[in-house]
């Protein structure tokens, strides 16, 4: 895809190891501003590692990881702080602050990384809870007291509260039924696609990939083999994208069973 | 060759562990004196750790110090030395059982619930998203636990070495039959200010000691329930054993002359 703006995030030839094991091996892409781009493959091929060398959370071993034009590589997390705050995550399991309540956990940002004043941060954050479709007495449960669903969504509202330029999601739709899922999928296109905001998501779940993903990429060993259009992640042509998409196990993928 | 494999292993275990744990230490101590600091959370932590740890340093030393009376008198006895059970009773308290013994007692209960804690947020993400939330965890997580840890300790054996004195009181005058004044005139005419200073001294180390261990294990702790549970038992063992170690070292530094 040839873009006519500067990318928001760029990534050209990341790569990261752990001991002998090489997690990402080269991984080029580029995000344009308010593009949805969702990540597809299997476990342990490197999804999330990539996500958290974005993210700051791990450093890359080398190439180059840019933000808005700022190369931001090898930037400790303790040093990025502005530009973290362009960024919104929504983890795996919400990892929600359960010495926290939920408004609390919603508001985190704008407290400890705005200097909002509680009551104000309060308010913005019953605001945001009402966006993602809980009432406002949820504010004042515990993250325990709530459902995987209401957890992934207080997650989604923690991630939007502070306005942010970039927000990625890491298996949004994990663990969910069916039904949970895409209520799910819609409030990250109304939240996220319809404000503008450019999404970087990682997932197994293709229905999901095809929702609120602009464009698809599929990682393998590291790599990313495919990148294409969201529409073409059927017709990609490409065996190891066929076989996950229609979750063979017969194909080129070969799943290790064990070490 | 596979056995000197192994040690050189061992080695190079150890020593990477003493390294990164003296990096996390450094990082620490710099942050507890660059702002922001969180005042509401050290607060929170000086209420947990001083406040709520009371009644078990309280009973440890109320019972220490009866016992402390009970062992001297029976010991002294021997040699016709019953009236020095008093004075035995506040320096030992002071200088050695307080400190040591309110020590233990808190990394039992502080440190294995910090690296529980911690431990626990580290395995469900927490302190990943409390950098996405540009959030410093060093700063939210570990000084409140470090500043809160250094300042209530002290305080904490205060209180455990008038209640371990009292202890003793309360058998030399009630079981032994000293004169209640005299009893109380040996404690006070004998004691001297450095007796009490070194034993806060040493309350200030063992806090440090005891949050940096139950941090340190905590925010490294990997590989689930497994991971925290082993994090909480080595938070406690490790600080348990630098308690005791530092113990002696202080102890040589105030009165080794």
């Amino acid at each position: 895809m040839i873009m006519t703006t500067p990318p928001k995030i760029h990534l050209k030839d990341v790569r990261k190891a752990f001991g002998d094991k090489q997690v990402l091996n080269g991984v080029d892409l580029d995000i344009a501003p308010a593009e949805s781009v969702v990540i597809i493959g299997g476990s342990g091929t490197g999804k999330s590692v990539l996500i958290k060398c974005i993210l700051g959370i791990l450093t890359a071993d080398s190439g180059t990881i840019e933000v808005d034009g700022t190369d931001v590589t090898h930037t400790p997390a303790g040093s990025r702080v502005a530009v973290n705050k362009k960024f919104g995550m929504l983890f795996q399991s919400a990892a929600l602050f359960d010495s926290l309540p939920v408004w609390e956990n919603v508001a985190f940002g704008l407290i400890q990384g705005e200097q909002m004043n509680r009551d104000e941060a309060r308010h913005r954050a019953i605001e945001t809870l009402a966006k993602v479709g809980l009432a406002p007495e949820v504010g004042d449960l515990s993250p325990s007291e709530l459902s995987g669903g209401m957890q992934k969504r207080v997650g989604l509202a923690r991630a939007i509260a502070g306005n942010p330029e970039i927000v990625f999601f890491d298996e949004p739709t994990t663990g969910l039924d069916p039904i949970m899922a895409d209520v799910i999928n819609d409030l990250i296109i109304t939240c996220v696609k319809d404000k503008g905001i450019t999404a970087l998501s990682i997932t197994h779940d293709m229905h999901s990939a095809r929702k609120i993903g602009d464009r698809i990429a599929m990682i393998y060993e590291g790599r990313l083999i495919w990148v294409g259009k969201a529409k073409d992640v059927d017709t990609a042509g490409n065996a190891f994208v066929d076989q996950f998409v229609h979750g063979r196990a017969e194909g080129p993928i070969k799943m290790q069973l064990r070490r | 060759m596979n056995f000197l494999a192994l040690i050189g292993r061992v080695v190079l275990g150890f020593l990477g562990h003493i390294g990164r744990l003296t990096i996390f230490a450094g990082t620490a101590i710099s942050h507890c004196v660059r702002p922001p600091l969180y005042p509401r959370l050290i607060g929170q932590q000086m209420i947990d750790i001083g406040y709520y740890s009371l009644p078990v340093v309280g009973l440890t030393a109320i019972f220490s110090g009866m016992v402390l009376a009970l062992q001297s008198y029976t010991g002294f006895a021997r040699f016709s030395a019953e009236s020095a059970v008093a004075n035995v009773v506040v320096l030992s308290i002071t200088r050695e059982l307080g400190p040591v013994l309110a020590g233990l007692m808190v990394a039992g209960r502080i440190g294995a619930s910090m690296a529980a804690e911690i431990g626990t947020m580290r395995v469900t993400e927490q302190i990943d998203a409390l950098t996405t939330l540009s959030t410093n965890p060093f700063k939210y997580l570990v000084v409140p636990r470090l500043v809160a840890c250094v300042l209530m300790l002290p305080l904490l054996v205060l209180v455990a070495d008038i209640i371990g004195v009292f202890g003793g009181y309360l058998v030399g005058v009630y079981k032994l039959g000293f004169n209640a004044g005299v009893y109380i005139n040996s404690t006070v005419d004998f004691l001297e200010p450095l007796d009490v200073i070194s034993g806060l001294v040493k309350a200030s180390v063992f806090g440090f000691l005891i949050a940096l261990m139950g941090c340190y294990n905590g925010y490294y702790s990997k590989g689930g329930a497994q991971g925290v549970g082993a994090a909480t038992t080595n938070a406690v063992v490790s600080a348990s054993i630098l308690i005791l170690t530092s113990n002696y070292l202080i102890t040589e530094l105030f009165f080794a002359s």
